[in-house]
């Protein structure tokens, strides 16, 4: 029983981590109908940036910001630049350029900092949380943290008028404008927030599965199943599905099918979401009528 | 004083030309309306105002040129366009859909006092001020759309089709409240309507357009008495 409690709670803490990638997924998809296939590597690229700064000296937490501001001018430089030219082209050709954004954020990170797997810092003590003996104290900090991230994007998408005009403009650009939002700024933000997001969950996971430039193939991949058990268009069923993800892939690997196969079972859930319910659990189903 | 005055204006939607060099003009404190059959072309004038298709011609309002500008720019020169289809944002509260109206504005305070005052014109929009504005009726929805239009606090109101979808009592009623708003507020009116019986007893002068050009213009008393206007539009 213990272990099987230990396995849950971890679950849970990796959970909210695919929990936030998977939202940043749902925010891009609600304002574009696309899915961004380079918010892994996104979010790996902030993190060695995180990294640079602690290793330059400066103390976590102010690396930790400085970090999520950066990352925040990333995601709409690449907007503006790579997705803004982009923006009526066919899928096919959104989709190359997201899987291109993805290989050049690889390999140039690579290339900066080599690909020997480094330890990234957690700011949380080692030792037990108040002796708790299920968790450590960064899962237990990651959750936190995540609930926290969780927090502040419902209060800014619900309680200002910008966070209600960047949900107007996803839902209706053309009354948008004609309230005058001006939308192509609004979906630069949405990329900056959703990059933003990214890094938080990439310095939450980097002490866990150790940094390097691959490390975020694995988590993108459980976001994906996350969102898409959520129902892609819903950022509450994305952060359910991540918490679900997490607990499914942790408590099946260490009782079921042992830790080689973990990641199968994000491609199961995919698969099978996408056989039995594509909309996903809290997803609204689009009838088209041709 | 004139607010708006459009020379040539030209638009097509790709390769099909819908408007021919459509000229008119309207004064401050006017209701204006276009009229003419569907596909004549009014729609897409309203749309060419506000630079929502391409266009070529000159249109200044207030005495400066505002063609070639962004629509959200044209917004904040003051002109509150209601578009046909409503332009409801349907998973927003009616209450965040008025919000979103005057989300140029600056002043917060007056804000407040122009949601209390348009749910003044509508209550039935106050009673159901927290709803998804999508599961509002069609007249519900166009009392919103006109509602919010009226948060921006505009200069320059642009209706099209109002009554478009509503049952012949209700449609009377919405004139009615129009009647109300023009007068109490410092509005200017630009109507384009099917409905001409409704359109030039509300407007004081009228554009007639046939396949994207000016055909008469007047007041709406010379319309109404003109043969050919009575004969197609009005029916008797």
């Amino acid at each position: 029983m213990d272990a099987f409690l230990h396995q849950v709670l971890a679950g849970l803490a990796t959970g909210g981590i695919y929990a936030s990638l998977a939202l940043a997924l749902v925010m891009i998809y609600q304002a574009t109908h696309h899915v961004n296939f380079a918010q892994g590597e996104m979010a790996m690229f902030t993190t060695y940036i995180a990294w640079s700064l602690i290793n330059a000296g400066v103390p976590y937490w102010w690396a930790f910001l400085l970090t999520v501001v950066v990352a925040f001018a990333f995601g709409i430089l690449v907007e503006r630049i790579v997705i803004r030219p982009i923006q009526h082209a066919p899928v096919l050709a959104v989709v190359v350029v997201f899987i291109a954004l993805l290989v050049i954020l690889n390999s140039v990170t690579g290339w900066i900092y080599s690909y020997t797997i480094k330890s990234f810092p957690s700011p949380f003590p080692a030792e037990r949380p108040f002796g708790f003996k299920y968790m450590s104290s960064h899962e237990l900090g990651a959750i936190g943290i995540t609930l926290a991230v969780l927090l502040l994007l419902y209060a800014f998408f619900r309680f200002t008028p910008l966070g209600l005009a960047m949900r107007a403009a996803a839902q209706n650009a053309e009354s948008a404008r004609l309230v005058g939002i001006r939308v192509g700024w609004m979906l630069a933000l949405g990329w900056g927030l959703a990059a933003a997001i990214g890094a938080v969950a990439g310095m939450m996971v980097a002490p866990i599965v150790y940094l390097d430039p691959n490390m975020m193939g694995g988590v993108l991949l459980y976001a994906f199943a996350a969102a898409l058990v959520g129902g892609i268009d819903n950022p509450w069923g994305a952060v359910f599905g991540g918490f679900l993800v997490g607990v499914l892939e942790n408590v099946l690997g260490a009782f079921v099918i042992g830790n080689e196969l973990k990641l199968s079972v994000a491609l199961v859930l995919i698969i099978g979401v996408l056989l039995v319910r594509p909309s996903g659990f809290f997803g609204s189903v689009h009838v088209t009528r041709v | 004083m004139e607010l708006l005055k459009v020379t040539g204006l030209r638009a097509a939607y790709g390769h099909t030309r819908v408007l021919h060099g459509i000229d008119f003009a309207m004064d401050k404190g006017a209701i204006t309306a276009l009229l003419g059959a569907n596909g004549a072309g009014k729609t897409t004038t309203l749309r060419a105002l506000c630079a929502m298709v391409k266009t070529q011609g000159e249109i200044h309002l207030d005495g400066e040129r505002i063609d070639g500008r962004a629509t959200e720019d044209i917004v904040r020169h003051g002109v509150a366009h209601v578009p046909d289809g409503r332009g409801t944002f349907l998973n927003l509260s009616t209450e965040e859909n008025l919000w979103l109206g005057a989300y140029t504005r600056k002043d917060r305070g007056a804000v407040q006092a122009d949601l209390e005052r348009v749910y003044g014109y509508f209550p039935r929009l106050r009673e159901r001020r927290r709803q998804q504005a999508g599961t509002l009726s069609g007249g519900e929805q166009q009392m919103l759309a006109i509602s919010r239009a009226l948060m921006l606090s505009p200069k320059l109101m642009l209706l099209d089709e109002p009554s478009f979808g509503l049952a012949p009592l209700l449609v009377r009623d919405l004139f009615e409240i129009l009647r109300r708003i023009y007068r109490q507020e410092q509005v200017s009116l630009l109507l384009v309507e099917q409905n001409a019986a409704m359109a030039l007893e509300l407007a004081d002068s009228a554009y007639l357009i046939e396949t994207g050009r000016v055909v008469l213009a007047g007041t709406s008393a010379d319309l109404k008495r003109d043969d050919s206007v009575r004969r197609a539009y009005l029916g008797y």
